[in-house]
Parts: structure tokens; sequence; C-alpha cells
């Protein structure tokens, strides 16, 4: 192997920086899944009959399904019996009116990861709903928003305060039924956001979530329902980050996004979960389904996301593109290095006349690690004029790791325009070799050649968020590529 | 400045430098000829330390110290500037950002403060304009989608900003018509100074009507086998390398 080969293992071969457990006393159900759990959660959360009886028949339905197999992922059999379904930080009743209330240990711990929320909601003026475990502990800018119009808060809230809008749209993209994990979520979803931007409001801030698994052996299930309204518009940012585990930790979160007519709903993710370590010990399974509905004519749904973290992640964020004229967009980073395995995507399912979708994805495979995209591309009959670009590039760094492209295409429209690009490229020694050649240190031409492979996804994401994706690719570099 | 001894380098078991003696003194130019596969270009990659080769014996000293126990990146921080034969292209890394980052690594060891990105653009474009660069080449990703005279346009362009101690040409003339021969030609000739010494490796004579070396050797299987004036260039230009091959035979032959 040679020098600079060796260099880049051990680049991508780094500890985990964010491991860490914070010390709080936790609530927390004992192991176990029956229809009593399902009950208790409900109970727990003070929700109406309507909510229970939905996550009752999510739960039944649940145990007649099977867990999804084709994934290009290995892993052994998850025993949903001994996961713990619900977890909430000490003193849930008492939630902290403000900032000082909350626990300091836990602010400590944002403090490590390097969010500070009062600092970071003054500077980046983002409203932060911070979820820790499975219940929020701090929002901010509520009224800001609120004078707005703007809903903003976590979604036990919203089914206490907007039932009736809950009800109308929760399920409606992805149904309760719709596969194994979303079921799974559907009847034990512990807690996650709710956005709703009235007609013809842009959000007057990007709206920001941070969420957190930190209990041994709990499950994480977010649920988060964001709806726009005609001619609104909301950036929705999400970042994630979690603490060193030995165990795998499953997360199933659902993902639901709604735009009606000229609305547009843009949907960032930092995915930066416990890979597990060198060996491919412990990590987080992420199995998300996110999948965004343009009801509405010239609507748009752009998914931006880096995935960084997780020993496995299985997601496809998703645009179903029902109005005329409306567009689907996924701009997606996905690296995995180790022993991660990565099967990761999008559906774009053409409905309506005049739609068009744009598919960017970049695979980073490292160590021994597996990268798959996976993406499907639907143009239905009366789907006329519809429009698809895809670009799959893969890199490969290192010779142990695998890059795999599985583009689905069903076209039952003739008039529709359909491309697809993909490239795989190994991270050059050559590449290497010239920017040192340049004076450049080996770590930092890493980190310049891969954020320029990536710089199509991290223009799409806002600023102080790209900031941190380039980050995350962890390898430093200084100001932004460009 | 750079004094190279008795250097022997293989490359996957196979003897390819076979004993290179070579003085370079600050402010003077060096030619090194010889036809293809004599060793020149692995010549410039291990003076400039790329990977893949095994020094077998010999040392090569520059600026009074060892060149071969520095890394890369610290070479070129010192002053040592590769024009690469085949420059790489880096996409979704401008050339702007990627010179800047350059530029301020070699500064920063020189212990000078980093320029400032309106600093940086200014000298960018004063030293972009005489090799006759479109300004909007910065803006664009390093050497992708570039012709083969823009990417070595590029090369002498970085070599420029970056003010090297010594400069290696490697085969920058090959691909290269004669417009842009002499541009690039005209870009390194500014370059020359007293502090500063070159080496120009080529295949072709006609690169050194224009960047005029006070010294030319020619290198044959792995050694020079004879070092002269520029006139070398010229006689040689005129034999051609049969006059070489003979030379080297004669050279075989009496086992020198």
């Amino acid at each position: 192997m040679s020098a600079a080969t060796e260099q880049l293992e051990g680049l991508t071969s780094q500890e985990y920086k964010y491991g860490f457990v914070t010390d709080i006393d936790q609530e927390t159900l004992p192991p176990g899944l029956t229809e009593d759990t399902v009950r208790f959660i409900s109970a727990k959360k003070g929700e109406p009959e309507w909510l229970l009886e939905w996550r009752l028949k999510a739960f039944r339905h649940w145990q007649k399904m099977e867990e999804p197999r084709w994934p290009n992922v290995k892993y052994p059999p998850i025993d949903y019996q001994a996961i713990s379904y619900y977890a909430a930080p000490k003193g849930d009743a008492d939630r902290p009116k403000s900032l000082d209330e909350v626990d300091p240990e836990l602010l400590a711990t944002y403090e490590k990861l390097g969010i500070p929320l009062e600092e970071r909601a003054a500077l980046a003026g983002v409203a932060v709903d911070a979820v820790f475990d499975s219940v929020s502990v701090a929002t901010t800018f509520r009224e800001r928003l609120a004078e707005a119009g703007v809903i903003f808060m976590s979604i036990s809230e919203a089914v206490r305060e907007h039932p009736e809008l809950v009800r109308q749209y929760l399920g409606s993209v992805v149904p309760a039924t719709d596969n194994y994990f979303a079921a799974l979520n559907s009847a034990v979803f512990s807690d996650g956001s709710f956005v709703f931007i009235p007609k013809g409001v842009t959000c007057p801030m990007e709206l920001s979530t941070y969420f957190r698994i930190n209990a041994m052996n709990t499950g994480q299930f977010e649920r988060t329902l964001i709806v726009a309204e005609e001619g609104a518009y909301v950036s929705y940012l999400e970042g994630c980050t979690a603490p060193m585990r030995d165990e795998n930790q499953l997360h199933a979160a659902v993902v639901e996004l709604v735009a009606q007519d000229d609305a547009r709903i843009k949907y960032s993710t930092v995915q930066n979960w416990y890979p597990g370590d060198k060996d491919g010990n412990g990590g987080i399974y992420n199995f998300v389904t996110k999948r965004g509905a343009c009801r509405g004519r010239n609507s748009k749904i752009s998914w931006t996301q880096v995935e960084t973290g997780s020993a496995i992640t299985w997601k496809y964020p998703s645009c179903i593109l029902i109005g005329d004229n409306s567009v689907g967009e996924f701009y997606s980073v996905a690296v995995t290095n180790n022993h991660q395995q990565a099967d990761t995507g999008t559906k774009m399912i053409h409905i309506g006349r005049n739609t068009s979708s744009t598919i960017i994805s970049k695979g980073i495979s490292a160590g021994v690690s597996n990268n798959s995209y996976r993406g499907l591309v639907k143009i239905l009959p009366k789907a006329e004029g519809a429009r698809n670009f895809s670009q799959c590039d893969s890199m490969l760094m290192g010779d142990r790791c695998g890059a795999h492209t599985f583009p689905y295409l069903e076209v039952r429209n003739k008039s529709a325009q359909v491309e697809h690009e993909a490239t795989t490229s190994k991270i050059g020694e050559d590449q290497i070799f010239y920017l040192n050649q340049r004076g450049i240190e080996t770590e930092d031409a890493v980190s310049m050649i891969v954020n320029g492979f990536c710089k199509e996804v991290f223009r799409e994401l806002p600023m102080e968020f790209a900031v941190e994706a380039q980050k995350l690719l962890g390898v430093s570099l200084e100001g932004s590529v460009g | 400045m750079l004094e190279i001894r008795n250097l022997h380098v293989s490359v996957d078991g196979q003897e390819i430098l076979r004993g290179i003696d070579l003085d370079v003194r600050a402010g003077s130019v060096h030619a090194i000829m010889g036809p293809n596969g004599s060793g020149k270009s692995t010549l410039a990659s291990v003076l400039a330390g790329r990977d893949g080769y095994e020094i077998t014996a010999g040392t090569v000293t520059y600026g009074g110290r060892d060149l071969l126990e520095m890394d890369p990146e610290i070479r070129a921080r010192e002053g040592l500037f590769l024009a690469f034969q085949y420059p790489v292209e880096v996409p979704g890394v401008t050339t702007m950002y990627f010179l800047r980052e350059a530029l301020n690594a070699i500064r920063k060891h020189r212990g000078q403060d980093e320029l400032s990105a309106g600093d940086f653009l200014r000298l960018a474009r004063e030293r972009s304009q005489p090799l006759g660069m479109d300004p909007d080449m910065l803006k664009r990703a390093v050497n992708e989608g570039f012709s083969g005279g823009e990417k070595k346009r590029s090369e002498i362009f970085q070599m420029s900003m970056l003010e090297p101690s010594l400069g290696l040409l490697d085969e920058t003339d090959s691909g290269l018509d004669i417009d842009a021969l002499k541009i690039v030609a005209d870009g390194v000739n500014a370059l020359r100074s007293p502090e500063r010494a070159f080496v120009v490796i080529t295949h072709y004579q006609r690169l050194l009507d224009y960047i005029v070396p006070d010294y030319v050797h020619v290198l044959v299987a792995g050694r020079i086998v004879r070092s002269g004036d520029k006139f070398l260039a010229l006689e040689l230009e005129k034999r051609g390398f049969g006059w070489i091959d003979e030379f080297a035979g004669q050279e075989a032959a009496v086992g020198v």
C-alpha cells in the first residue's frame, strides 16, 4: 500500500468524535412491543381516541408484515421485543419554559456538538426545536413565527393544539401501512416536529431540529409533518449526531411533506449518527421513510441530504408530483466508511403534466463499506411532457469498498424525457499528488477533492449547514469551496 | 541549489535511473533531453516526491538539505515546483480556490501572512494577463475541460503565482502549437532570475529556441551520457536521436 493510500485510510478511519453519553435520568418503558405498549405511549401523551385507533391499526398491520430484504445491506435479525419504545427526559410533565430551565448537562451536550442553542438561534436567526430522545425540550422563536401565522411545534403538542390539522394530514403521504418501518413508526412514534405554513406566507426563518438518540436500547421513532398551503414557502433543516453506543440502535422515522398550489418546501438533512466502530460493532440502523407530495400546481419539493453516519442507512426521500408543472428535487451526498452500509436514493413519481424532477446523487465509499444508490423514476400515462434528469456519481477511496447503482425507470408516456448519467471514479493518488506538489497537505487535499466532488449538492444547502456538512465529511476545510 | 549524486531509481524492480549526477545552481537553466523511455519524467517525479519509485542508491540535496527525506508538500513549500506533463483534473474545485490554498500554505511555511481574497485576486489578474488567459478560467474547476494548451498555460500561471526557487518543467511543450509554445516560453523567461533555477525536460529541441538553456544534458537509458551548452541541443536536433543511440552504444561498448 502506498503512502498516500495509507494516509487516506487514516483519514477515513478516524474515531467518531461525537461519542459521549449524557447522564440524565430517563423514564423508560421496559423492552417489548405489544398493543399495550402502543396504548401506553398514546396514554402517556394524552392522545385522542382517533390517534390511538390509528396507531393500533398500524400496529396490527405491522404484525402481519415482513421486514424488507431487498436492500443491498446485511445485518443480523432485529429483535423488536428487545427494544424499549418510550423514553423521556425527567420532568416531562413540567417542561422548561425557557433555556434557563433546561438541564445544564443537556445544554452542555449541545455545546460539545458545536450547536449552542441560544448562539445558533441568535446568530443564524434559526428557530430550534431540539428533540432529546423522544420529547422536545426547548423551542425558540415561537412568538415570531406565530406572528407570521406559522405553526412550528412538536407533533405531540400539535395533536393537542391543532388536532384537526394533524388528523387531516397525518398519514396522508406515507400511509400507516406503507411499509414495514413506516407501519412500526405509525404504531409507536414518540415525537417529532409539526410545521404548518398558511396560505401565501414565506416562513420568516429557517426551521431547524436537532435529533439525538441518547438512551440505551431505546428505539427512536420520529414523526415529522410539514404542510405548506398555497403559495407558502419553508426551508427546514434537520441535523443529527448521536453518542457512542456498543449496541445497535434502531431508528425508524417518517417524514411527510405536503405542498399545495405554488408552495415550496426545501428539506435539508445532515445525518451524522454513530456509525459503529472500525470493526463494525454498534452503530445506528437508520431506516427512514421520507416522502413529499406536490399536490398543487407549480409546487416544488426539494430534498437535500448529507448522510455521513449510521451503521446502516435505508432511506429514499421521494416526491409524488401530482400537480401540473410541479417540481421534485433530490440532492444527496452519502458517505460510508469502515463497515458502514448505505442503500439510499429517491423515488420520483410523475403523475401531473409537465412535471419535472432532478436527481443528483454523490456516493463516497471508503474502508470496507458498501454504498448503493437506488432510485426510481416513474412516469405515469397522464404525465404529458414530464422530464427527469438523474446523475449518480460514485467515488471510491481505497480498493476494499463498494459502490453500486440501481436505477429503475418506468416510463408510460411517450412524451417524457428522461436522462440518466452515472460515473464511478477512484479518488486519485494523482489528484492528491498534484495538490501535494502545490504545497497542500494530504488531509486538506482529500478534503478539497471530496468537497469538490460534492459541490453540486453542498450548494443546495443553507450556508451554515453547508459548512457543517463539509466538517462532517471528516476532514477539515477552511472557508467554503469556490 | 540542487545536487544529485549517483541517483539510482527503480520502478517495480526495474532500474530506470542508473546513476544520475547533476548540479543545478541558482540562476541557471538546465535542459534534459532524451528519447522516450530514457527516464526523463521519472527524474522529475522523483524530485517532486511522487509515490511508486524506489530509490536504491544516491542522494539529492536541495538548498543544503536532503530532498528525498521531505514530503511532497514540504518540497513544494520549500520552493520546488513541477509543471506536470499531464496536469490533473480536480472537478468541483475552482482554480482560484485551489491556488489560493496552495499559495497560503506556502506563505504560511515561509512565515508570511495569508493573502486576502482581494489581494490574491489582484495578483492572479496581474500574473494571468501576460499568459493570455481568460480571467474566467480562474473560476473554472482545476484543469477540468481545459484544452491541452490551456492546461500547460495554467501550469505556468500557477508557477508564476507560487514563485518557486526551482521550476521543473516536464515536457511542457508537448501538445502545444507554436503560438502557445511562445506564450509558455515567455512566461518561463519572465520568471528567470538570479535566485531561481529551471530544469526543462523535453523531447524536442524547439522549446529550447525560446527558453535558451545554459546547459543541456542528454539522458539515455537512465544515464546522462553527454552534457554541454545550448549548441549540444542544436547538434542533437541536426543529427537526431540516432546519433545518441550510437553514442550510447559506444558508451555501452567501452563499458563506461
